[in-house]
C-alpha cells in the first residue's frame, strides 16, 4: 500500500532551491572577478598541477575584462546569499531540526559504512532517518562553508573597517585563499551532490521539491487482528 | 505521516481549498482522497509552483543581465540596477567606517624593494620638479601654489602597510609624506575640509579621484614623497601623490596637480568605467 511520508519542509526546500542560483551567480561572478588577478595554482613538490585557470576556460565562458562588472554583481547577491543562509541556519535550529541534520557520535564511523556500501563494497547501509551518517557530515560541513565564505568575503570586502574578521582568517592575503579554496570546494560538492541525487532516484529528487516520499508500506497490525479474528472463527 | 511544519500545512490547506472550490461545483458531497490522488495533486502543485518561480527567477535574471547602463556621468559603465547597488551598499559600509580603525602596519623589512606599479594613466613620462606646484582651489576663490620643498617642511608621516589593488593584489610597500589633516591644518584649509568630497587630479587632468573628506582625514592618509625612504620616481608619482590606505590603489593618484574641494563627488577616472565610487576597504 502506497503511503505519503513528509521529508523536507517548506522552508529547507524554498532555501535549498533558492540557494542553488545565488551560488552559481556568486561564482560566476568571482570569477570575473577573480580573473584580475589570476595567481593560484595547485602545486604539490614543486610540481603545479592545476593552474586557475587555463586560457581556455575564461575565453569559453567570457570571463576576461570584467572585473567591474564581476564586483558590481557579487555585492549584490552577496546580500541574497548571507540571507538565504541566515534563513535555513536560524530555522533549522529553531524548528530542532537540526537533530536530524548535525553529526553525531556515531556520524563518522556510520559514514564510512555508507561510502562502503555506495562504492558497492558493502551490502548494507547503516539505519538512518532523514539524513544518513554521510549526509549528515557532507551536509553541515557544507552550511560551515558556507559561513566560512561570508567571514572570508567580509574580510576581503572591508579589510580595514572589519580588521578583526581579517585577523580571523590569518590575514587578507589568507583571507583571499580561503575564499578561493572554499568555492571549489562548493563546486567539487556539487558534483558528487548530483550524481548521489541521480543515483538516489526519483522519489528521493521529488521530495526536495513536494516534500514528501512515497512509500509502500506493509499490512499493519489493524489486519493482523483481523487474521486472529477469522482464526478464532475457524475455531 | 503529519506534515510538522505549519506554513507548508496552512499553505497546502489554502490551495486545496482553493482547488476545491474550483472543481466541486457539479459534484456531490466531497469524497477523502484516495493517496493516490493525493499524491498527483501534491506533485501538481509543488511542480507547478517550483516551475512558475523557476521561470519567474530567470526572468529577473535576464531583466538585470539586460537592464541598460547608467547614464554616464561622475559614475558610468554599470548596470543601472547594479550601480544603485553600489552605491546602497556604500550607505551600509560607511557606518562601520572610524577614523579609529587603523589599518594594519607593518615592520621595516617587509616592505618591498621592488615597489609594484600599475598605470601610467596621467603620470607617464618625466616631470620637471622644481617646476611643479600644487594648486589647491579655496573656497573663496583664491588658488593656493604650493612647491614641493614647502610640503616637505612640515611633519613627516611614515606608514609601511599593505597596499591593495582593486585587482586583488597586494603588497607591504613603506611610504613617507605628510598627513593630508596635517596638510589641511597647516594650510588653512579648516573652512575647506568642511566639504563632503576632496577632489584630485593629475597636472595634465588624465586621471582624477573624488575622495569622501572622513576618508581623506583618516589619520594614515597621506600626501606622500617618499617611496623606501626615498623620493618618489616618476613612474611611482612624482614629486607628490595620494597614498589612502582606506581605499583601493585606484584611488591613489599619482602625480598630484590639482586639489579640489565640493559637496557634490567629483570627477573620478575609475567611477566612469563601471567601479564603485567609494571604494572603501
Amino acid at each position: 500500500m502506497k503511503v505519503i511520508k513528509e521529508k523536507h519542509t517548506l522552508l529547507m526546500r524554498w532555501t535549498h532551491w533558492v540557494n542553488f542560483p545565488i551560488l552559481t551567480i556568486m561564482i560566476w561572478s568571482g570569477l570575473l572577478i577573480y580573473w584580475a588577478n589570476d595567481t593560484y595554482t595547485f602545486t604539490l613538490f614543486g610540481v603545479t598541477f592545476i593552474r586557475f585557470f587555463p586560457q581556455g576556460f575564461y575565453d569559453a565562458l567570457h570571463i576576461p575584462r570584467r572585473l567591474a562588472e564581476g564586483m558590481a554583481f557579487h555585492f549584490l547577491f552577496m546580500w541574497f546569499f548571507a540571507l538565504n543562509g541566515f534563513l535555513y541556519v536560524s530555522y533549522t535550529i529553531i524548528s530542532g531540526q537540526w537533530r536530524e541534520l548535525v553529526p553525531n557520535r556515531y556520524s563518522f564511523k556510520e559514514a564510512w559504512l555508507v561510502i562502503l556500501h555506495d562504492l558497492h563494497i558493502r551490502k548494507m547501509a547503516p539505519p538512518q532517518n532523514k539524513y544518513n551518517a554521510a549526509q549528515r557530515i557532507a551536509y553541515t560541513a557544507i552550511i560551515v562553508m558556507g559561513f566560512g565564505s561570508l567571514i572570508t568575503g567580509l574580510a576581503i570586502y572591508k579589510p580595514v573597517q572589519l580588521n578583526y574578521l581579517v585577523w580571523l582568517c590569518g590575514g587578507y592575503h589568507l583571507a583571499r585563499i580561503w575564499h578561493f579554496v572554499l568555492t571549489i570546494g562548493y563546486v567539487l560538492f556539487f558534483l558528487v551532490h548530483v550524481v548521489q541525487v541521480v543515483l538516489a532516484g526519483w522519489n528521493n529528487f521529488r521530495s526536495v521539491i513536494s516534500g514528501f516520499e512515497v512509500i509502500d508500506e506493509k499490512p499493519q497490525p489493524a489486519i493482523q487482528i483481523q487474521n486472529d479474528e477469522t482464526n478464532e472463527k475457524a475455531e | 505521516m503529519k506534515n510538522h511544519n505549519p506554513l507548508f500545512k496552512f499553505k497546502t490547506m489554502k490551495l486545496t481549498k482553493k482547488l476545491n472550490k474550483v472543481f466541486s461545483k457539479n459534484k456531490g458531497p466531497k469524497k477523502e482522497l484516495t493517496v493516490e490522488r493525493k499524491i498527483s495533486r501534491r506533485n501538481f502543485i509543488s511542480f507547478g509552483s517550483f516551475l512558475v518561480l523557476g521561470g519567474a527567477a530567470y526572468g529577473g535574471w535576464r531583466w538585470l543581465y539586460t537592464s541598460p547602463n547608467e547614464v554616464p556621468g561622475i559614475t558610468g559603465d554599470a548596470h543601472k540596477p547594479l550601480r544603485a547597488v553600489l552605491n546602497a551598499n556604500e550607505k551600509v559600509v560607511r557606518q562601520l567606517y572610524s577614523n579609529k580603525n587603523l589599518v594594519k602596519t607593518y615592520p621595516k623589512e617587509m616592505a618591498a624593494k621592488v615597489v609594484r606599479h600599475n598605470s601610467d594613466i596621467g603620470s607617464d613620462g618625466l616631470i620637471d620638479v622644481d617646476n611643479w606646484k600644487l594648486s589647491v582651489k579655496k573656497q573663496n576663490g583664491e588658488l593656493l601654489n604650493i612647491g614641493i620643498d614647502e610640503i616637505k617642511k612640515l611633519p613627516k608621516t611614515e606608514i609601511i602597510y599593505d597596499f591593495k589593488c582593486v585587482e586583488g593584489w597586494d603588497q607591504i610597500s613603506h611610504w613617507g609624506g605628510v598627513k593630508f589633516s596635517d596638510f589641511i591644518a597647516h594650510f588653512k584649509l579648516d573652512a575647506e575640509a568642511r566639504f563632503e568630497y576632496v577632489g584630485m587630479e593629475t597636472p595634465d587632468r588624465e586621471y582624477y579621484v573624488g575622495v569622501d573628506m572622513p576618508s581623506a582625514m583618516h589619520p594614515q592618509t597621506l600626501l606622500a614623497y617618499e617611496v623606501n625612504e626615498k623620493p618618489l620616481p616618476p613612474k611611482h608619482g612624482a614629486p607628490l601623490r595620494l597614498i589612502i590606505p582606506v581605499k583601493y590603489g585606484i584611488k591613489n593618484l599619482k602625480r598630484i596637480g590639482i586639489i579640489t574641494f565640493s559637496n557634490s563627488r567629483p570627477r573620478d577616472y575609475w567611477a566612469e568605467q563601471g567601479y564603485d565610487y567609494y571604494a572603501g576597504l
